[in-house]
């Protein structure tokens, strides 16, 4: 991605490999750092904003306004007695949540934030992120099963048929707009998206998006569709008998989830770090807000659909785990399908094959 | 139909079997005999123009040095279409304390004669899960009999000894000063 | 999962013989934030259907009913506070009640009126606090924090009209211990006037929230005629379509000077519990505001020794009044009760939010009740959660054990 920093043609080839990977391992820790920093940052935005929802202020008493709330809890987290029960699995359970921490940390790797700034610029972008998301799955079933706790158990077992039957109504709602972009790429599939109106492939893919944003709510484990960890049923699901930093992983792993689901709704259907096109033919605003760097239109579009994560928390109450497969095979499935064949044929028709 | 007249249709449908009855506040009792309460209370649930078919409560009483048969199981019954109450009260001798139950008439009955088991040590015959409900299971003694003490009993329910042997092993894992 | 083969494939079938399927046992309590309190539920899973459900109760037993026994009619007031914690005022009123009727005596019509009027408020807080709990178990976490909004305010109205919040023992046989002010009743009417308001807004949340029926519609459906049969009383009756209530069959109080219409539910789910309950609760405002506006001028304890005297805000003529004789006569009846209690039995129901109350008294003559007994809902309704909750899933355990309202102080007594 710095290719023109380096002169690539006036090294030896080994210095060149260790200059691109101390490039990369910089990259990566910018990445991570800047990820943890508003993932910290997003709880914090989580508990103001539905605090405010519900007739209350929300964290306020370290620091001004609370700001330094995260910081606060992080630390608590990290100080806390990691207590592992006496029949748990003991290699499993070290090992469980760092499998879904790191697989959600990994994703982080294809997301472009804007123009260039891209880990890994790799052609299969879209399928390395479906990948990860289910080896975070992966991470949770372990946990459950390592416990040795029939809450954890059960939180489990629905967490993993949930993932994976979702998984697939997200994998189709996407293929509309791999069809469109014709690549797997996510840099490609922004670009790709200039051409179409608005700038967006929000209007040609609305079935497409709607899907995509149930299936979103579900991969994550949000509410509606928090299942696996419904406190009022199975206390808190899989990662019940997790404790101080154990826990924490789970919990920053699924704040990243969050960041990568909303970041593949931007990157796919509202044209990722790209200004919306509507704002430029505004005459004096538009000037104006072209001018804004592209990471903070990634970054407000992001927030958005975080925004909605929460919004939607402090709204309705949680599907039954029956309702909810029924939801993801009978009608996100099919809808999906059906928007896909959609898409094809309008493709073919656009081309002029049929 | 007037609790009056409903208490002499049971006597008149069971003369050997009524004792008594006694009114009080408009409110009318039947003092029965046990053996027949299963027929007396199938009477009054299926009777068409009776239709006793809520079970408000179902209690024990002691009557421990004041009458004899010692203890009495009393039903409270409602008939819901025709808003009209009795009281029906079986007498249960002290030793042999065991009454039908009436779980297959009414099915709320089966965690009150529990209670009434628990409390006071009358067993329902043919009662589908019979255990004691709000004391410990292992618990000794009937507490509401008035010959059981106000006042705890000398020795401590071994229940409760458990829970501190428990505490005291656990002792090893507090914070060392 | 060490034992396994309870439940022996048949022997036809001989596919894989060393597999067998068997249930889950899962504990859910006495330390469980659905369980409100300390029920413990033994369930019996297969998969996520529940095959058994076993309740277990009696964590919060403190002999109630063999203290009551041991204390004279008037001590015995501040027990009933503790049974349901969540409407003491209910639960205060419903054994008052009962007492006046085995004594015999009438309270003065302005005690009636405050007494359904602070009845009422109870009812409108306990349905708050069960509609915030119930949401929660659901899932819904914001209308949790808006109810608290509204029975903050009953709270502070109580801690006005008597000094208490919680455990309120404002009632006394024969009338109330203190008078309402006027301060109070200008609160409690602006309190009237929005609350409507409020209860829209819940039910904007809630009531035909997509998701919301389908986790209430058709769950724990109970038939009018078995939820008889099950002894089941107010607002899981009226659910299931019938329509009884105390307050309108056997009136108490001044209920049956105010005008109020009892909701019935058609299906008997947990949906239909649940729109009951959100109509009692307007219905209860009503019930307020006529209190208020037919608010009787008088006293508000009849001149009986059976009364405490009220300390504190006494006029001159008050105090006058209640005299050395009269000090004297009540110290005696504090220590020892009443001796004039009449001989008998009575058994007396009150409408309280959970369902119907009861207490039965037997006396023997002398200041105490020889036997007290207590009818509480909740038990009753406890009793029930197996047939509830048995063929479904676990997540139906916890909409039946919200919708049927149970508060395990008043069922383990």
């Amino acid at each position: 991605m710095f290719e023109n920093i380096i002169r690539p043609e006036t090294l030896e080839p080994i210095v060149r490999s260790v200059i691109n990977i101390g490039i990369i391992l910089i990259n990566i820790a910018i990445i991570v750092g800047i990820a943890l920093f508003h993932v910290a940052y997003a709880t914090y935005f989580e508990r103001k904003t539905i605090g405010h929802m519900q007739v209350r202020l929300g964290p306020i008493e370290v620091g001004p306004h609370g700001i330094l709330q995260p910081i606060a809890d992080g630390l608590k987290l990290l100080f806390k007695e990691d207590v592992i029960p006496q029949v748990a699995d003991r290699t499993v359970f070290y090992i469980a949540p760092v499998i879904f921490f790191t697989a959600a940390m990994t994703s982080l790797a294809v997301i472009p934030f804007f123009e260039k700034f891209v880990i890994a610029d790799i052609n299969i972008g879209l399928l390395f992120l479906f990948a990860m998301s289910s080896l975070g799955a992966y991470g949770i079933v372990m946990s459950g099963w390592a416990s040795n706790s029939k809450y954890a158990f059960l939180g489990g077992l629905r967490s993993a048929a949930q993932v994976l039957s979702y998984e697939i109504a997200m994998g189709l709602s996407l293929v509309g707009v791999m069809i469109m972009a014709g690549s797997l790429n996510l840099s490609e599939i922004v670009k790709a998206q200039q051409t179409y109106p608005l700038g967006l492939y929000l209007i040609p893919q609305i079935l497409g998006f709607g899907v995509f944003l149930i299936a979103m709510f579900a991969e994550t484990g949000r509410c509606p569709f928090d299942l696996p960890e419904a406190e009022s049923e199975l206390v808190a699901g899989y990662f019940v008998e997790y404790s101080g930093f154990r826990f924490a992983l789970f919990f920053l792993g699924e704040y990243i989830g969050m960041f990568i689901m909303s970041s593949i709704a931007v990157v796919c259907f509202l044209g990722g770090w790209t200004v919306p096109q509507f704002i430029l033919g505004i005459p004096l605003i538009g000037d104006i807000l072209s001018k804004i760097p592209n990471i903070i239109w990634f970054l407000l579009k992001v927030y958005f659909f975080i925004f909605l994560y929460y919004w939607v928390r402090a709204t309705v109450p949680r599907y039954r785990y029956d309702q909810l497969m029924a939801i993801g095979w009978k009608i996100l499935i099919p809808v999906a399908l059906a928007n896909i064949v959609i898409t094809g044929l309008i493709k073919l028709w656009v081309k002029g094959m049929i | 139909m007037e609790p009056q007249e409903i208490a002499e249709k049971i006597k008149e449908r069971f003369p050997d079997e009524v004792i008594d009855i006694t009114s009080f506040r408009d409110q009318v009792s039947v003092i029965a005999k046990k053996e027949r309460i299963v027929d007396i209370c199938r009477y009054l649930h299926d009777d068409p123009h009776l239709h006793f078919d809520f079970l408000v409560d179902l209690c024990g009483v002691d009557y421990l040095d004041k009458k004899v048969p010692r203890f009495e199981v009393v039903y409270n019954l409602y008939s819901i279409k025709y808003r009209h109450r009795i009281r029906l009260k079986a007498q249960v001798p002290e030793d042999n304390p065991r009454i039908d139950t009436v779980t297959s008439m009414w099915a709320g009955a089966n965690w009150h004669e529990r209670e009434c088991f628990d409390m006071y040590g009358i067993v329902f015959r043919g009662h589908p899960d019979l255990r004691r409900i709000l004391m410990p299971e292992d618990w000794e003694g009937y507490p509401l009999r008035k010959d059981y003490p106000v006042k705890g009993p000398e020795k401590e329910w071994p229940g409760f000894q458990e829970v501190l042997d428990k505490a005291k092993a656990f002792r090893e894992f507090e914070w060392k000063k | 999962m060490e034992e396994i083969s309870r439940n022996q494939p048949p022997s036809d079938i001989r596919i894989a013989p060393e597999l067998h399927t068997r249930e889950i046992t899962l504990n859910m309590g006495p330390q469980h934030p659905a369980t409100h309190g300390v029920l413990r539920l033994v369930l019996e899973l297969d998969g996520e259907t529940i095959v058994k459900c076993t309740p277990y109760v009696g964590y919060l037993h403190r002999g109630t009913e063999k203290l009551g026994e041991n204390r004279t009619y008037l001590s015995a007031l501040p027990l009933t506070d503790r049974l349901d914690y969540v409407s003491s005022m209910n639960n205060n009123i419903g054994y008052v009640v009962a007492v006046e009727r085995l004594l015999g005596i009438e309270p003065p019509e302005r005690a009636k009126f405050i007494r359904t009027m602070v009845a009422e408020m109870g009812r409108i807080s306990n349905h708050l606090l069960w509609l915030g709990t119930h949401a929660l178990d659901i899932g819904a976490i914001t209308p949790f924090l808006y109810v608290f909004r509204e029975r903050e305010r009953i709270m502070d109205l109580f801690e006005e009209l008597c000094g208490a919040r919680l455990t309120v023992s404002y009632p006394r046989i024969g009338g109330v211990r203190n008078d309402v002010s006027q301060k109070f009743l200008d609160d409690l009417y602006a309190f009237t006037e929005e609350f409507p308001g409020r209860i829209d807004e819940y039910e904007t949340l809630l009531t035909v929230n997509r998701i919301w029926l389908r986790r209430t519609k058709g769950v724990g459906v109970i038939p009018a005629e078995e939820a008889i049969n099950w002894g089941l009383t107010g607002p899981v009756l009226r659910g299931s379509g019938v329509r009884y209530d105390i307050r309108k069959f056997a009136p108490y109080d001044a209920y049956d000077k105010v005008e109020f219409e009892i909701p019935i539910g058609y299906n008997g789910d947990v949906y239909d519990r649940y729109m009951v309950r959100i109509i009692e609760m307007g219905q209860a405002n009503r019930i307020i505001r006529q209190c208020i506006e037919k608010l009787p001028k008088g006293p508000i304890t009849i001149d009986s020794p059976f009364t405490l005297p009220p300390k504190g805000s006494l006029s001159r003529r008050d105090k006058e009044r209640f005299n050395k004789d009269y000090y004297s006569r009540h110290f005696v009846l504090a220590k020892s009760g009443p001796k004039e209690a009449p001989q008998g039995e009575i058994y007396v129901a009150t409408e309280v939010p959970k369902g119907e109350l009861g207490f039965y008294f037997i006396s023997d003559g002398t200041g105490r009740p020889y036997r007290m007994r207590i009818r509480a809902p909740s038990f009753v309704h406890a009793s029930a959660l197996p047939r509830l909750c048995e063929g479904g899933l676990v997540a139906d355990v916890i909409s039946n054990i919200g919708s049927i309202d149970i508060v395990l102080g008043e069922c383990d007594r």
